[in-house]
C-alpha cells in the first residue's frame, strides 16, 4: 500500500499542551478518506503539519515522501482547503485565481474558470461578500486548479448550511471522478463523510482508534442483541466495542471476520455514524468489560 | 510571486502616488514664486538696507503650507509603518489568509521576500521623493531661517527620511510579524519608530564626528549676562548672538580662561556690580571680563552637514536590514 502521508510518533506541543502526541498512522494513496474524531482530537493539527503550516515537536511526517513544504515543488503537490476556507476580502473572485496562477507552476486556469462558471460565481464579486459556501467553492477550485496529487481539506463543510455543505461535497466527488487526486477530508460530521469517503481515520485524542475501507469496516461490525449474557462468554473471534445492559438484555456491537452463528442474537448491520460514535465512546472510558472480554475465554 | 504582490499593494500605491502628485502639483504652482520672492527681496536688501524686515517677510511666506510639509514629512514613515507595513502580516494572521497564502507553491520565505521588497522600496521611494520635493521648494526658505543642523530640520530634509521610511516599515512588519495582531503591531511601530527617531537625534548624532572647538574674544558689542543663579553663586552666560561661524551646529559657548576655569562668583561680584537684573554696567562689566576670560566654542561645522545625513541614512537602513534579518528568521518558525 502506497501511502500519501506517514507519520511516525507525531507530536506537537503548545505550551505545556499536546495538540498532537505520538501518532503514528499512515494514510493510503487514492482514497477519498476521512479523518474524523471529536474536536481537539488533533485532526486540524495533524493537516497543518502535512502542508507545513505547523512544524512537529516531536517525531516525523512525510507528505508524498517528502517532508511537507520543503520548497515549491512539494507545496505544488498538495492542495489545501484551510478551517474557515480564509480568502482575501477585498480580492475578486477572478484576482483570486490570477493569484493562484502567479503563485502555482501548474495552474489550469481553464479548469478553475470552468468551475466557477458553472457555480455560478461572478468572477467580479469580492470574496468578502460571497457566502460561507460560495468562499468554500471558490478555496475548494484554488486548491484543485494548482492541480496537486493530494488534496488536503480541513473541516470544509462545518460551518456551512445543508444545502451549501451537499453542494460542496458534490463538487468534491466530482472532482475526485475526475483527477486522479488523493484526497484527506477532516469532519466531525460523519453523515457527511459517509456520502464521500471511501476509506476512514478515526482519531481520537490523538491516537488512531480505527482505520480501514468504509465497506470493510461496515461489514466486519456486526450489532447483536439478545438475552442479558456477561461479556466473557461471548467467542474470542468478538472484540466488543461497545456493551450495553438491561433487566434482561444485552447489546454489543462487535467486530469479528466471522459469520454469527449464534441463534440467541438478533444480528443487524451497524451504521458508519454508530460504528465511529462506538469507537470514541471506547477511547474516552475504556470499560473493564472490554478487557476482560479481550481476555481468555472462560 | 512579484505580480501577487503588486495585485494587492497596487491599491496602497496608488493613494500613496497620488497624494504625493497633490504635493508635487502644489508646489510645482507655489515654488517658483517663493523663488521670485527671495531674488526681488532677500537677495537685494542690503542695497535697501532692510535686511531684517525683508527676511522675516520671506520666512513668513506660505506659512501654513511651511506647516504642512513639515507636518507631512514627520508624519510620512509613521504612517508609513503604522499603515504599511503593520497589517502586512498581521491582517494575514487576523483573517487566517496565511493559510491560502503560504500553502501555494511559493516558499514562505520567498513570499515574505517580495512583500518587504516592495513595502520597503515604495516607503523609501515615497518618502524620498517627498523629501527630495520639499527639499527643493524650500531650499531659500531653509536657506534664510533655520540652520540646517536644526533637529527638526535635519530630520526632514534631503537623505535622512529615506532611512526613516524604510525602517518604520520594517519595524511595523516585524511588530506585526511577531504579535500577529494589527492594534498591537501598530503600536509598537508608532511607539517604537518615534523612540528610534528620538534616541539617534539625541544620542547618537552629536557623537557621529567629534565636535571642533575654538576660541573667540568677548567682545562688548554683545554683552554677557550675569546672574545669580542660586543664594551667593553667581554664573556668567555665553551669548551666543555674537558668534559668527555659517551653518554650523553649536553644542556649547562656555567663558573660561587661559587655564580652562570658569569665572569664579568671588570674580563676578569684584568686576561686576550686580543690581535686580544683572549689572548695573553691562558694558564694563563684559569688558573686564574679557580680559582674562573669553569664549570656547564646541560646534560641527556647516561641512559636516552631508556626511552626517548620509551617515544617520546608513543608521536606519542598516536597522532595517536588521529588522528583516529577524523576520526572515522569524517567518520559519512554526505558525499555530
Amino acid at each position: 500500500m502506497t501511502v500519501v502521508i506517514q507519520t511516525n510518533g507525531l507530536g506537537k506541543r503548545y505550551g505545556r499542551q499536546w495538540a498532537l502526541r505520538d501518532c503514528t498512522l499512515g494514510i493510503p494513496e487514492g482514497k477519498v478518506v476521512g479523518l474524523v474524531g471529536p474536536n481537539g482530537a488533533g485532526k486540524t493539527t495533524l493537516l497543518n503539519l502535512a502542508v507545513g503550516l505547523l512544524a512537529p515537536t516531536c517525531g516525523a511526517i512525510t507528505v508524498l515522501g517528502g517532508p511537507p513544504s520543503d520548497g515549491p515543488a512539494q507545496l505544488e503537490k498538495v492542495g489545501f482547503v484551510a478551517q474557515d476556507t480564509p480568502a482575501y476580502a477585498g480580492l475578486s473572485v477572478g484576482k483570486h485565481l490570477l493569484m493562484g496562477s502567479y503563485l502555482n507552476a501548474n495552474w489550469n486556469q481553464e479548469l478553475a474558470k470552468d468551475r466557477i462558471d458553472q457555480l455560478g460565481l461572478d468572477p467580479r464579486q469580492k470574496a468578502g461578500s460571497l457566502s460561507g459556501g460560495q468562499r468554500a467553492q471558490l478555496a475548494l477550485t484554488m486548491a484543485i486548479a494548482k492541480q496537486p496529487a493530494l488534496l488536503l481539506l480541513d473541516e470544509p463543510v462545518a460551518s456551512l448550511d445543508p444545502l451549501a455543505r451537499r453542494e460542496f461535497l458534490q463538487g468534491l466527488m466530482e472532482i475526485v471522478a475526475e483527477h486522479a487526486v488523493s484526497v484527506v477530508l477532516s469532519s466531525h460530521l460523519i453523515a457527511d463523510l459517509e456520502r464521500v469517503c471511501d476509506y476512514l481515520v478515526l482519531l481520537v485524542a490523538s491516537h488512531v482508534q480505527l482505520a480501514g475501507e468504509v465497506t470493510a469496516l461496515l461489514a466486519t461490525h456486526q450489532r447483536l442483541s439478545g438475552p442479558r449474557r456477561d461479556p466473557r462468554s461471548l467467542p474470542s473471534s468478538h472484540e466488543i466495542i461497545e456493551e450495553s445492559h438491561t433487566g434482561k438484555q444485552s447489546t454489543f456491537l462487535v467486530r469479528t471476520d466471522q459469520p454469527i452463528l449464534d441463534p440467541a442474537w438478533t444480528v443487524k448491520p451497524v451504521t458508519l455514524d454508530e460504528l465511529v460514535l462506538a469507537y470514541m465512546g471506547r477511547a474516552r472510558n475504556p470499560s473493564p468489560g472490554r478487557r476482560s472480554g479481550l481476555g481468555v475465554a472462560p | 510571486m512579484i505580480r501577487f504582490a503588486w495585485l494587492q499593494f497596487r491599491m496602497q500605491a496608488a493613494v500613496a502616488a497620488g497624494a504625493l502628485a497633490i504635493v508635487a502639483v502644489v508646489l510645482a504652482l507655489t515654488g517658483p514664486n517663493l523663488v521670485h520672492l527671495y531674488d526681488t527681496t532677500v537677495a537685494s536688501c542690503a542695497v535697501h538696507h532692510d535686511c531684517p524686515t525683508a527676511t522675516t517677510d520671506f520666512t513668513d511666506t506660505d506659512g501654513p503650507l511651511q506647516v504642512f510639509l513639515d507636518f507631512l514629512l514627520l508624519t510620512v514613515p509613521l504612517l508609513i509603518g503604522m499603515f504599511w507595513g503593520a497589517p502586512l502580516i498581521s491582517r494575514e494572521f487576523e483573517t487566517g489568509t496565511f493559510r491560502l497564502a503560504w500553502t501555494q507553491g511559493v516558499t514562505r520565505t520567498r513570499w515574505l521576500a517580495v512583500k518587504l521588497g516592495l513595502g520597503a522600496v515604495a516607503s523609501a521611494a515615497i518618502a524620498g521623493l517627498l523629501s527630495l520635493m520639499v527639499s527643493w521648494w524650500s531650499s531659500q526658505l531653509d536657506y534664510v531661517s533655520a540652520n540646517p543642523f536644526d533637529s527638526l530640520r535635519f530630520g526632514i530634509r534631503d537623505v535622512v527620511p529615506i532611512g526613516y521610511a524604510a525602517f518604520a516599515f520594517a519595524l511595523g512588519l516585524s511588530a506585526g510579524l511577531l504579535f500577529r495582531r494589527m492594534l498591537p503591531a501598530m503600536l509598537v511601530a508608532l511607539v517604537g519608530f518615534v523612540a528610534a527617531r528620538e534616541a539617534v537625534t539625541a544620542w547618537v548624532r552629536p557623537h557621529l564626528f567629534t565636535p571642533l572647538q575654538q576660541s573667540l574674544p568677548i567682545t562688548t558689542a554683545t554683552p554677557v549676562s550675569i546672574d545669580q543663579t542660586s543664594p551667593g553663586v553667581i554664573k556668567a552666560f555665553e551669548n551666543t548672538r555674537g558668534i559668527s561661524l555659517p551653518g554650523a551646529w553649536v553644542y556649547s559657548v562656555q567663558i573660561v580662561d587661559q587655564a580652562g576655569h570658569t569665572p569664579t562668583t568671588s570674580f563676578l561680584s569684584g568686576a561686576c556690580h550686580l543690581g535686580n537684573y544683572g549689572p548695573l554696567n553691562p558694558r564694563d562689566c563684559t569688558a573686564r571680563l574679557a580680559a582674562t576670560f573669553h569664549q570656547l566654542v564646541t560646534y560641527q561645522p556647516g561641512g559636516r552637514y552631508w556626511p552626517m545625513q548620509w551617515y544617520e541614512l546608513a543608521i536606519f537602513l542598516s536597522g532595517s536590514i536588521v529588522l528583516a534579518g529577524f523576520c526572515f528568521w522569524w517567518i520559519r518558525r512554526p505558525v499555530i
